[in-house]
């Protein structure tokens, strides 16, 4: 009952035309940003970042413009795997694999409106489990001491590299790097500067914001810059026609147990540290694939292959902002960059959040209700639009994506030295994806990293500098216990797993080309 | 081989790191901690993961040609020079440069560039500024 009064507070919140505005701008900008190939989840949102702070919007609207475009995006990305065979992001390349086949067999518009629905089903129950199990986690959160947050930092970074991850050193590395990074600037304990060389820019240290634009966008800048003119460019794919746009009962209803058991896993694995939605979204597909192919129709244009993946990443997506909010600690990458967003207005994520700021958590959980409906119609209805916005070639894109992150960061900061070193972040974004290191452990590296060592001094201070304390509850204990196993284990099956994943892609290609 | 330059660079970062932190001087606040132990640890973290690279290096990742490369570098000082001249030359006439530098690069002909990097420009000067309300770099001719 409690749960349904806050919720009720919740729609007070998220019910002004302000918020209500928000949230189908971020809609509307997440589904395009989905659907063009080049721009997921996470680079679309952190572009609109800075947009949101030079905006002067609090704290409840910003997070609700930008958990709208994190959820457009999650709906975007079928659009472009299924007509143009290209994922419009990571989550969506499943999607792909019976999607373009449906698009083949002159079933377009029946495998969008397919996927649309899917992708509600999967978001809306996603957003009820995160109402159900959000606070529940809290209240085993409250039990947690510095040394407990210390261990559950060290299990985001160890688990962050994932089950689907073929080397681990590399995350380690990356994780580092990103920690290495948060510790530039004048110490919080003892006020002395470090690694500032002197630079007085550097004392303020830097702002993560700059790393994550530069990270993310700019580096997608210079890789198609690399790619121009070659088979991986994805300017030259031939277009389809569409046809109708509503999927007939029978099919819909021969893809409801389907949307209902992909949900439930999907869920779970965007919950689950490290998984994310492209994880959820694979397990899905070929959970379902074993479950229900008996006639081999997978892979051929099957619906029920179509709205396994879409239902099993959007239930990811919601799934993931259950630890971010709950913990403070995000799971994946687009959740990382929403809790940068948390950072930088000043919230701390967490379990506190649910008490002292309950209007941010139950107005930003209303407009998610909200945003969901929004883009069912969105999604459904209007899916023309969309399609013609992948029209737009990525030449004439990316100077405005990399346009767009100057204005933001420039208007947040107005020094030219941000955005030089946001060059400098977008040219190491670039070498770090050609060396397979991941960027979303240097994101939340440098998010994390001064919460991880504040949590870790205090805890041994308090100890009276007896570092045994780091590992001296059970609760401390179960959580290293976890980061070891989700740090060990994809040594072992990670290979595998990310193995499949691209085989099962490439097989795809093979048959439709 | 990357993976090895790559590994050789993450040590050096590393010890690099770890002398720097050496010199941070200690202070008149202080805890059972201090400033330079979280530091230490995240080297040692970052020196063992560029040792692994050394030892097991992952296969060589397609490397573009030497074209591509300087094509990259030259974005990038394209981008330097735009985070430069941005106070001095206004936002307008700064951001069309580099938009049709950008869209020339990515395939654009030279006319499409010079219309798609001043439309660039100017939308977002529509968008950003007159509509969103923005505060972007001004020049000397006012915009």
């Amino acid at each position: 009952m409690e749960l349904l009064a806050s919720l009720g507070d919740g729609f007070a919140v998220a019910l002004t035309w302000q918020n209500l505005g928000l949230a189908l701008m971020g809609c509307f900008l997440g589904t395009i940003m989905g659907a063009l190939p080049g721009l997921g989840p996470s680079n679309g949102v952190a572009i609109l970042i800075p947009l949101a702070f030079t905006l002067g919007l609090g704290a409840t609207p910003s997070l609700i413009l930008l958990t709208s475009v994190y959820y457009g995006a999650m709906y975007g990305g079928r659009i472009s795997s299924i007509l143009l065979n290209i994922p419009g992001d990571e989550p969506a390349m499943m999607t792909c694999l019976d999607g373009y086949p449906m698009a083949r067999n002159g079933r377009a518009g029946e495998a969008l409106a397919l996927s649309g629905i899917a992708s509600f089903v999967g978001a809306f129950f996603a957003t009820w489990g995160l109402v159900l199990l959000a606070p529940q986690l809290v209240k085993v959160a409250l039990l947690f001491g510095p040394a407990e947050y210390f261990a559950l930092f060290a299990l985001a970074f160890m688990t962050l590299g994932g089950v689907s991850s073929t080397n681990q050193a590399k995350s380690a590395f990356a994780a580092a790097l990103g920690l290495g990074l948060a510790m530039v600037g004048v110490d919080t304990q003892t006020g002395v500067p470090r690694f500032t060389f002197g630079e007085v820019h550097l004392y303020d240290g830097i702002d993560f914001l700059v790393a994550i634009v530069g990270l993310f966008a700019l580096s997608e800048v210079f890789i198609f810059l690399e790619h121009r003119g070659t088979d991986k460019d994805a300017s030259t794919a031939p277009k389809l026609n569409i046809g109708r746009i509503t999927p007939s009962w029978k099919v819909l209803k021969s893809c409801t147990p389907t949307m209902i058991r992909t949900t439930i896993l999907g869920f779970i694995a965007g919950v689950l540290p490290g998984a994310g939605a492209s994880l959820g979204s694979f397990i899905s597909y070929s959970m379902e694939k074993k479950l229900v192919d008996r006639d081999n129709t997978f892979g051929t244009g099957d619906p029920r292959g179509v709205a396994a993946p879409e239902a099993g990443n959007n239930a990811a997506a919601g799934g993931a902002l259950v630890p971010m909010l709950a913990l403070g600690v995000p799971g994946s990458g687009t959740t990382a960059v929403l809790l940068a967003v948390l950072l930088s207005l000043n919230i701390t994520p967490g379990p506190l959040l649910f008490t002292q700021n309950p209007d941010v958590v139950w107005g930003l959980i209303a407009a998610l209700f909200i945003g969901n409906f929004m883009l069912l119609a969105m999604n459904i209805p209007m899916v023309g639009l969309f399609v013609r916005v992948l029209m737009v070639p990525p030449r004439i894109l990316m100077p405005i994506v990399a346009m767009v992150s100057f204005v933001g960061i420039y208007g947040i900061s107005g020094s030219s030295f941000d955005l030089m070193v946001m060059v400098a972040f977008g040219v190491a974004g670039w070498l770090l994806r050609k060396l397979d290191v991941p960027l979303v452990p240097v994101i939340l590296g440098t998010l994390l990293g001064n919460a991880m060592e504040v949590n870790m001094r205090r805890a041994v201070t308090i100890a009276d500098g007896d570092y045994s304390v780091l590992f001296g509850s059970w609760l401390t204990l179960a959580l290293w216990a976890v980061a070891i196993i989700g740090f060990v284990l994809p040594i072992f099956v990670g290979g595998v797993v990310k193995a499949r994943m691209r085989g099962a892609a490439q097989r795809e290609a093979a048959i439709t080309d | 081989m990357s993976d090895r330059i790559f590994g050789g660079i993450g040590l050096m970062l590393s010890l690099l790191y770890i002398w720097r932190a050496t010199l941070i001087p200690d202070s008149f606040m202080s805890d059972a901690v201090g400033p330079r132990a979280f530091p230490y640890g995240i080297a040692a973290v970052m020196a063992l993961a560029s040792i692994w690279f050394l030892i097991k290096p992952d296969p060589e990742p397609e490397w573009p040609r030497l074209g591509r490369l300087a094509e990259i570098g030259f974005a990038a000082m394209v981008m330097i020079a735009y985070a430069q001249l941005l106070p001095e030359l206004g936002f307008v006439i700064s951001t069309a440069f580099a938009a049709a530098y950008l869209t020339w690069r990515l395939g654009s002909s030279p006319l499409q560039s010079v219309l798609i990097g001043v439309g660039t420009s100017l939308g977002i000067y529509a968008i950003f500024h007159l509509v969103l309300g923005l505060s972007l770099a001004r020049g000397p001719l006012g915009f």
